[in-house]
């Protein structure tokens, strides 16, 4: 089902608030790079960094759902097995 | 527009959000069992909790003429305790004939172990021994993924059940094609940060239809907002969708799926006030 909206009536809505999040972001990395101590090993920074590559790739979609995939645990296909459960 | 909010905690929530809902158009509600924020200490603690969900709450919500329904369960966070949870699930079948008790919910996984697919198996049994409809809550965050999966899993794996009979919550843009395409319905959960937001939600539809789609508010004692559906009415609209299309998300969609339960006693607020004219 496509969007009744076309993509130049999105971007005049959404344009701001696009910006403002970004801001937000950027205000967050400023705030973390002003702090004391070091986090650039951290797991979640090099997500963070991961799923900005993700947003900076065009004419693509689906980026949420990558996004959402990137920041799961894997699902392991023999999981039963490792519980010791068996199906009905 | 009338609508249904198909997942909201109200034993949590006053009594003026009953008149705020009823304000907004809501003329019906489920209330899944779920946690209370804290351990409860024994199976007792869970009889109450029963009474308030098949008894209180439909006098509160009656009030402001909206219809309460419910699902009865131990929620996945406290299943991980097994001995508790087989006590509390022999407690069920005493109020599975009280009316408004649509099935058994909001079952599910948490930290996804073994305790956990224990007592959800466990659930899904009673549910299928007493033909009952399924309510379950997905994990939240990075367990969601893998939860999902693994509820799936386990559901596909047992040839008892009527996929057309459970719903599963709290889906997102990496979950909802996997319960979609296995046959069960999925609910959309409206939550400042943790799950979907209505714009979301919106791109949800706008990506998979509005086939076996739920939109809920899932309001509860954390951050959450009990007029959320409103709130993606309004952002539908605002993008130009019919109100046919959105009625059928937020009303007609869980009146289909609520209807499948002998319990759902349920008169259409337009056919009711045709009657009385």
């Amino acid at each position: 089902m496509p969007s009744p909206m076309t993509a130049a009536e999105v971007l005049d809505r959404e344009f701001l608030e696009i910006r403002a999040k970004i801001l937000e972001l950027a205000a967050s990395f400023d705030r973390l790079h002003r702090s004391e101590g070091v986090v650039q090993g951290d797991p979640r920074v090099i997500l963070i960094r991961e799923a900005l590559d993700v947003l900076a790739t065009t004419d693509r979609g689906g980026r949420a759902e990558e996004i959402q995939l990137l920041f799961s645990r894997q699902y392991p296909d023999d999981w039963r097995r490792d519980y010791d459960l068996e199906t009905v | 527009m009338y609508y249904i909010d198909p997942h909201i905690h109200m034993v949590s929530r006053i009594t003026d959000d009953y008149e705020t809902l009823a304000r907004m158009g809501c003329v019906a509600i489920s209330e899944p069992a779920f946690w209370a924020g804290f351990d409860r200490g024994s199976a007792e603690s869970f009889r109450d909790y029963f009474r308030q969900l098949t008894d209180v709450e439909p006098k509160r919500a009656a009030q402001f003429g909206i219809r309460h329904y419910t699902w009865l369960c131990i929620n996945a966070k406290e299943a991980e305790n097994v001995q508790l949870s087989r006590e509390v699930i022999a407690l069920i079948p005493d109020f599975l004939d009280a009316p408004g008790v649509l099935g058994i919910g909001e079952i599910g996984l948490n930290k996804n172990t073994k305790n956990e697919c224990t007592i959800f198996m466990e659930h899904v049994d009673l549910a299928v021994s007493h033909d009952q409809q399924i309510l379950i809550h997905t994990p939240h965050l990075e367990d969601k993924y893998m939860g999902t999966r693994m509820i799936l899993d386990m559901l596909t794996g047992d040839s008892r059940i009527d996929r057309s009979r459970v719903l599963v919550d709290h889906v997102e843009e990496h979950t909802v094609r996997h319960v979609l395409d296995e046959g069960f319905w999925a609910g959309m959960t409206l939550y400042p940060v943790s799950k979907c937001t209505p714009q979301r939600a919106c791109d949800i539809i706008e990506m998979h239809g509005a086939e076996r789609l739920l939109v809920n508010s899932a309001g509860d004692w954390g951050p959450s907002k009990p007029t959320a559906v409103p709130d993606f009415i309004v952002e539908m609209r605002r993008r130009g969708h019919q109100e046919s299309l959105i009625r059928k998300v937020v009303y007609e969609n869980p009146l289909e799926f609520f209807g499948q339960s002998p319990n759902f006693d349920f008169t259409p607020p337009d056919i009711a006030e045709a009657a009385a004219l």
